[in-house]
């Protein structure tokens, strides 16, 4: 009874998948569509972004899910609420409320428009739209980290004469670290498969903000073959990663707290 | 009170009123004709048309409307090359109107739409900048500036080539190289000539090369226009042709001709496109 909708679900999931790989394989010249600059400069730029959102999604995400994790105040709730809000955002929306903000004439970009910073068409803006759209991820696994930290941890290298920082950094994110592992590397996936957001708040030039999901709308309508070497590329890094975190996980039999 | 209309017939010969009425009386009939062979038109009509036909023909189909009650016509406005490629993908649609001849000539080699098309407008480039001019545009040649933040539609969409060979051409006289400096200048390829129009009303860019009919009086108190000397401005050409395996070809066809017919043409020009004569 249950082995016909596994059976459908699991087909449904796999199949575009695998038709993406039943198209190239039989293709020639794999190899020069994988080395065309419209391919190498996405995947490079790709790369570049998506790690650096993380970086900037880690380094501001983890006082958020430590603080949703520890603390209880007024207003929490509020907090906890706007750290789900990208998620839900339809990522033309997120474009939108970018441009509004950072853009010539936005919120903090006018302001910086006049000590002659500009946002909007640069790189910098391809790694906010990315951070803005998967920090939830981080900072959802990192808070359920944090929880599943003891407490009474904490308060035992406090009374052993540490400081809060460095009890953090020495005890709660080694012991939360499982979970703050694979929601980065969950925030890292959804970063490098942004695209909404980022083809109207960055725009689309090679190599500067031309990321690898927008060189695929760019390339099905001009080039088929890069169209589908970049989407074969844009599932087999993310599983890469993701496959990888897992089993380094399992290996060091944490994998129940992540 | 004094009755208006009694004072009309008062001062207009009775012999004009006459054939005033006359004139009414045949116009009717004509409209009642036209409502007539119209009867058999329903349904729904799916137009896939460039997108700076947006504007024109929405106004278009409003037009038609009025003579076809029972068709609803229904549009998909994107750059012509998404549309080629979408009607390639085997997207179900009526009619196919593309901003050049090259893209309706892909679709006629992969056979989605018939081979015979017309051209039925024709357009110009312009360049526009946001309304303060933050890039300090006096004329296109100042597209070179260094530092100017420039906007232009990716090479496969028809505006960005057109907007291409503007350039290349212009180099006989702004010199060899004006194409790489202006180029130099891009900060983003656009995906069709709307999102061109709308970094620089929004003053994200500082300049972006539009078609003329892009200026609608929606966006106008946002920009500035400067036109693109006679010599290097292109014309773009607009061919229409019946998608192949069309459901709805009696109603495709009626959509064509009333957009080549006179008052179709005229209304093509009020929105700033170029008539196509025969």
């Amino acid at each position: 009874m249950l082995l016909i909708p596994v059976l459908l679900m699991a087909g449904f999931l796999v199949l575009p998948l695998l038709a993406i790989f039943l198209r190239i394989l039989p293709q020639e010249g794999i190899w020069t569509t994988l080395q065309q600059p419209l391919v190498t400069e996405a995947l490079q730029l790709s790369l570049v972004t998506s790690l650096s959102s993380l970086g900037l999604t880690a380094l501001l995400g983890t006082p958020v899910a430590y603080v949703l994790a520890r603390y209880r105040f007024r207003g929490i709730g509020v907090l906890d609420t706007l750290v789900d809000m990208p998620t839900v955002l339809p990522p033309t929306v997120a474009g939108v409320a970018l441009l509004m903000t950072f853009g010539r004439q936005g919120l903090l970009g006018q302001w910086l428009d006049t000590i002659g910073l500009q946002i909007s068409f640069t790189t910098v803006a391809v790694v906010l739209a990315q951070s803005f759209v998967s920090a939830p991820f981080y900072i959802r696994a990192a808070q359920a980290g944090f929880q599943s930290v003891d407490g009474e941890l904490e308060r035992v290298a406090y009374t052993l004469g540490y400081s809060p920082l460095r009890t953090f950094l020495r005890v709660t994110v080694p012991l939360a670290f499982p979970a703050l592992l694979s929601g980065g590397v969950m925030a890292w996936a959804r970063a490098l498969g942004e695209f909404g957001a980022t083809i109207m708040f960055a725009g689309n030039l090679m190599g500067r903000t031309q990321t690898m999901p927008l060189a695929i709308y760019i390339a099905m309508e001009s080039d088929l073959a890069a169209a589908l070497v970049l989407s074969a590329l844009l599932i087999i890094v993310p599983f890469g990663g993701l496959f990888l975190v897992r089993a380094l996980l399992r290996r060091r039999n944490v994998v129940a707290y992540a | 009170m004094r009755n208006p209309l009694r004072n009309m017939t008062k001062t207009i010969p009775r012999g004009m009123l006459i054939a005033g009425l006359l004139c009414m009386l045949a116009t009717s009939s004509v409209q009642y004709n036209i409502a007539q062979s119209a009867s058999p038109l329903n349904g729904t009509l799916t137009v896939f048309a460039a997108v700076s036909l947006t504007e024109a023909f929405t106004a278009l189909a409003q037009r038609l409307k009025t003579l076809y009650p029972g068709l609803r016509i229904q549009f998909n406005f994107a750059g012509s090359q998404s549309l080629r490629t979408q009607l390639e993908q085997g997207a179900p649609a009526d009619v196919f109107a593309s901003a050049n001849v090259d893209q309706m000539e892909l679709a006629q080699q992969s056979g989605v739409v018939l081979v015979e098309s017309h051209l039925f407008v024709k357009n110009r480039l312009v360049v526009i900048a946001p309304r303060d001019n933050p890039g300090k545009l006096a004329a296109f040649r100042d597209l070179a500036t260094p530092g100017l933040k420039l906007v232009l539609a990716g090479p496969h969409v028809p505006v960005g080539q057109y907007s291409r060979q503007a350039l290349r051409q212009a180099a006989a006289d702004y010199g060899a190289d004006f194409e790489a400096q202006v180029l130099q200048n891009l900060v983003s390829e656009e995906h069709n000539v709307k999102q061109v129009v709308t970094k620089v009303q929004l003053a994200e860019a500082d300049a972006g090369i539009t078609y003329v009919s892009d200026i609608t009086p929606r966006i106008k108190p946002d920009i500035l226009t400067l036109p693109i000397p006679e010599a290097y401005n292109q014309i773009a050409t607009y061919p229409i042709a019946l998608v192949n395996g069309t459901r709805q070809r009696t109603a495709a066809q009626a959509f064509i001709d009333f957009v080549r017919s006179d008052p179709g043409q005229a209304l093509m020009a009020s929105y700033n496109f170029i008539p196509v004569k025969e």
